[in-house]
């Protein structure tokens, strides 16, 4: 099996999850397409332990799976403040620190 | 692309088929995410995802890996979105407004970056073949994990008390 493959895929994965980023308005959306970069990036830590045949980048992917938990739990959480404040989660209407 | 792959020698066929299979399968399922006019029907595809993610893990010999991805993002992160989802949305079904209105720039912008990536990736690990070995024993990771990454360890573990308190203290009405 080549390395290529998985790589191809880490990469695919992570431009639709920028795509998704940029494109969605809406936070949960923002936050699902950061999910699939974050996935792209794990994927692609596996792929190189087996290829070097260590094991530390499967240890990372570990620690990218912690703290992608995290970060959906305090992400989650600052958008149900926002949507309490305002009633509404698009962020293209977050503009008070606009200068 | 996968037929050129399964012509060269030494390939196991089997791992190769398995594999386009599911990256086809997740390649249409992100799209699905990022296109779909339907938040729940998105965070639906985001499982089709993640599950294929943690199957691609299983191809890459890392089990230890792919069971913690099932554990964690499917079935706690999700749970995490379909609440998160249920508490920001009135209804539930078609919406719009789901895109910005610059949404269009994002497509060439996801398109170099990935001929950019693909580029690299190709020019630089272009002809590495992975080696052919069976799963490495979870021992071994625990041994990273307890000798050399153990102050990472103990910091992640802070992270995530941090991140739940957090969470608590933002999303508690007062």
């Amino acid at each position: 099996m080549l390395a290529v493959n998985f790589l191809l895929l880490g990469a695919a994965l992570f431009c639709i999850g920028v795509y998704g980023v940029i494109a969605r308005r809406n936070a949960v959306m923002v936050l699902m397409s950061i999910e699939l970069i974050l996935n792209a990036v794990s994927l692609n830590f596996v792929a190189f332990a087996l290829m070097s045949g260590a094991i530390d980048g499967q240890v990372f992917a570990l620690y990218v799976i912690a703290v992608a938990a995290a970060e959906v739990g305090v992400g989650l959480a600052m958008v149900l403040m926002i949507y309490r404040n305002r009633k509404s989660i698009a962020l293209d209407e977050l503009s008070e620190m606009k200068g | 692309m996968n037929a050129l792959i399964l012509a060269t020698d030494n390939v196991n066929v089997a791992q190769n088929v398995a594999f386009g299979i599911i990256a086809a399968v997740m390649i249409f399922a992100a799209l699905s995410v990022v296109t779909t006019k339907n938040v729940v029907h998105a965070a639906l595809w985001l499982v089709m995802v993640l599950a294929g993610v943690a199957a691609q893990y299983v191809l890459a010999a890392a089990e230890f890996v792919a069971v913690s991805q099932v554990l964690v993002y499917i079935g706690a992160v999700m749970v995490l979105f379909l609440f998160g989802i249920m508490l920001t949305r009135a209804q539930i079904g078609k919406e719009t407004g789901l895109n910005n209105k610059q949404w269009a720039l994002g497509i060439p912008v996801a398109l170099v970056l990935f001929g950019l990536l693909a580029w690299v990736i190709v020019d630089a690990f272009g002809d590495d073949v992975l080696p052919d070995r069976g799963p490495a024993p979870t021992v071994m990771l625990s041994d990273q994990f307890l000798s050399i990454y153990l102050l990472p360890f103990i910091a992640i573990s802070f992270v995530l008390l941090a991140a739940a308190i957090g969470a608590i203290v933002l999303a508690r009405k007062d």
